[in-house]
């Protein structure tokens, strides 16, 4: 069997990358061994990592300059834990479950629709929003409800930046963000978990801040499809759920948009779901988080930061009750 | 039908037993040296839940199964089974202590107070922790039979408990799937024990 390996000096031609038969075919016959094995499981995770890793060497690059005025210095995720412990449920409920399903997302030909409150409603082309502005590395921290926290150096620009294109009227007082909800695509809509498609939503000054990012890419290549390829979100100050994935529709609306979280478990996930320590979850403390691949183990998890660290926002929310709108 | 084995052949059977009821532990560890998990952390806590549910339902599948097959040595494993569930249980707590606490007892201890599915989580461990202390001949002999296994009856409360606490935590996504095998598993073993034993107590009326 043949699997290709890059080219010297790390440019992946086309006839670099492995077809996709190639190594589906291989995939199959790691499974049917898993299948026979005794101790199935354990070649059955190795098989998926071997699969994962294939994924990883056809990663098409995305060069940006690095943005450090808002970038962390922290010690970065790696890529393996960033792009194998995913909360994309369009995929699966397991954090394994996006690595092994999302190859069946088709990011190409991809458009985002922005309109609603707008002068100039548009419909982009995903080459069109990658040239857009120029694109910027920022290492964000990123905060999941559940308690756990990973740093991504991520590739995108200001969401901002793509707003501004459309000319968003006096009434356009939110922003609603739609997911690509197709079950031919996404296997994990056949759950009836949210009511699907997952919709998330900021207030337009929070749009608007310089912090708030457009992705498009991690790592210095294109979005892996289970981190919400082509196009996603990423608010830092927020838990990692407001950060909508794959997104194929951005709508102004003058009224607080419905979100899928807060639809779901309305007392659990608040429209605004900043990152607060001071505001436990029902279920759960906020007050501290694990950082994957560092606390646990061989230490101690570390205590969660007011709106993730992004004090700069701090502003946006002067005067609100954050118990209140949580 | 009626297979007895003499006793060295059930010394075999119990050592056989007992190696493959340890493999998934060892497969654990395996897995999480080598790298294999992700998070290796939340597989731990994972893993050792699963098998602990797993070792309860074989635990109180024992005796069901001896009264349908006839094979009456079975029973001479029920204590290994149960063991290892206690094993496992054991190892589950310690995932939490260590992993989401870091051996700081207080704030352990608010924890489990704080979130109701660890509340209900605790107290099933705690509930095991009895039966495991009382599983030697000798504490059967001291305690006597009858006492002993009242006492053992506390698996029933300790096994729905553990449904319950599964149950709580998949709740969070609305994923009832396993819960709800784990629960008509534990439902069915119990329920055929209530069968039995109006069955019996029929049948003694009637005689």
């Amino acid at each position: 069997m043949l699997i290709k390996k890059p080219s010297e000096g790390g440019i992946i031609l086309p006839s670099d990358i492995t077809p996709r038969e190639v190594y589906e075919d291989r995939r199959r016959f790691i499974a049917r061994m898993a299948a026979t094995a005794a101790v199935g499981t354990g070649v059955w995770e190795m098989a998926n990592r071997e699969a994962f890793a294939q994924a990883q060497a056809a990663g098409q690059r995305l060069a940006a300059a690095r943005n450090a005025a808002l970038s962390t210095e922290e010690k970065q995720t790696s890529f393996k834990d960033a792009s194998s412990y995913n909360n994309y449920y369009e995929f699966g409920l397991d954090k394994g479950d996006p690595a092994e399903n999302a190859h069946t997302l088709r990011t190409r030909p991809w458009t985002v629709t922005i309109d609603g409150e707008v002068k100039k409603p548009v419909t982009l082309d995903i080459d069109r929003i990658l040239k857009l502005a120029p694109l910027e590395e920022r290492v964000y921290r990123l905060r999941c409800v559940e308690g756990w926290s990973m740093v991504i150096p991520w590739v995108g620009y200001s969401l901002s930046n793509l707003l501004k294109q459309v000319e968003p009227t006096g009434n356009a007082k939110f922003v609603e963000f739609t997911t690509l909800a197709d079950r031919r695509q996404m296997p994990g809509l056949r759950s009836p978990v949210l009511d699907w498609p997952y919709v998330e939503g900021l207030r337009m000054d929070e749009a608007m801040h310089p912090l708030a990012l457009l992705g498009l890419g991690m790592y210095g290549q294109v979005l892996p499809n289970q981190n919400g390829a082509p196009v996603r979100l990423v608010v830092p100050w927020k838990y990692g759920f407001k950060s909508a994935k794959s997104i194929v529709r951005i709508r102004l609306l003058s009224r607080q948009p419905r979100t899928a979280w807060n639809d779901s478990a309305p007392r659990e996930y608040g429209f605004y779901s900043n990152v607060n320590p001071n505001v436990d979850h029902p279920r759960w403390s906020q007050a501290s988080e694990r950082r994957i691949g560092e606390d646990g183990f061989f230490q101690k998890k570390r205590k969660t930061l007011m709106f993730n660290g992004y004090d700069q926002v701090a502003s946006l929310y002067s005067g609100m009750d954050l118990k209140k709108f949580f | 039908m009626a297979f007895n084995p003499s006793s060295k052949q059930l010394g075999a059977i119990k050592a056989l037993v007992f190696v493959l009821a340890l493999l998934p532990f060892l497969r654990m560890a395996w897995l999480v040296f080598q790298g294999v998990p992700v998070e290796p952390l939340e597989f731990l806590t994972r893993g050792t839940g699963d098998w602990t549910l797993y070792f309860i339902c074989i635990t109180l599948a024992v005796t069901p199964l001896r009264r349908i097959t006839g094979w009456n040595w079975v029973i001479k494993l029920r204590r290994m089974l149960g063991l290892y569930a206690f094993f496992y249980a054991l190892l589950h707590f310690v995932t939490f202590f260590w992993f989401d606490h870091f051996f700081d007892v207080a704030e352990m201890l608010k924890d489990v107070v704080k979130r109701p599915f660890i509340t209900v989580g605790f107290i099933a461990f705690v509930l095991l922790i009895p039966l495991a202390a009382t599983s030697t001949n000798a504490m059967i002999k001291r305690l006597g039979g009858k006492r002993w296994q009242w006492l053992h009856r506390l698996i029933y409360v300790s096994a729905a408990l553990g449904i319950l606490h599964f149950w709580w935590m998949k709740a969070g996504k609305n994923d009832f799937q396993e819960p709800i095998i784990f629960g008509a598993i534990v439902a069915l073993l119990l329920g055929l024990r209530v069968y039995w034993h109006y069955a019996k107590k029929s049948q003694a009326a009637r005689a």
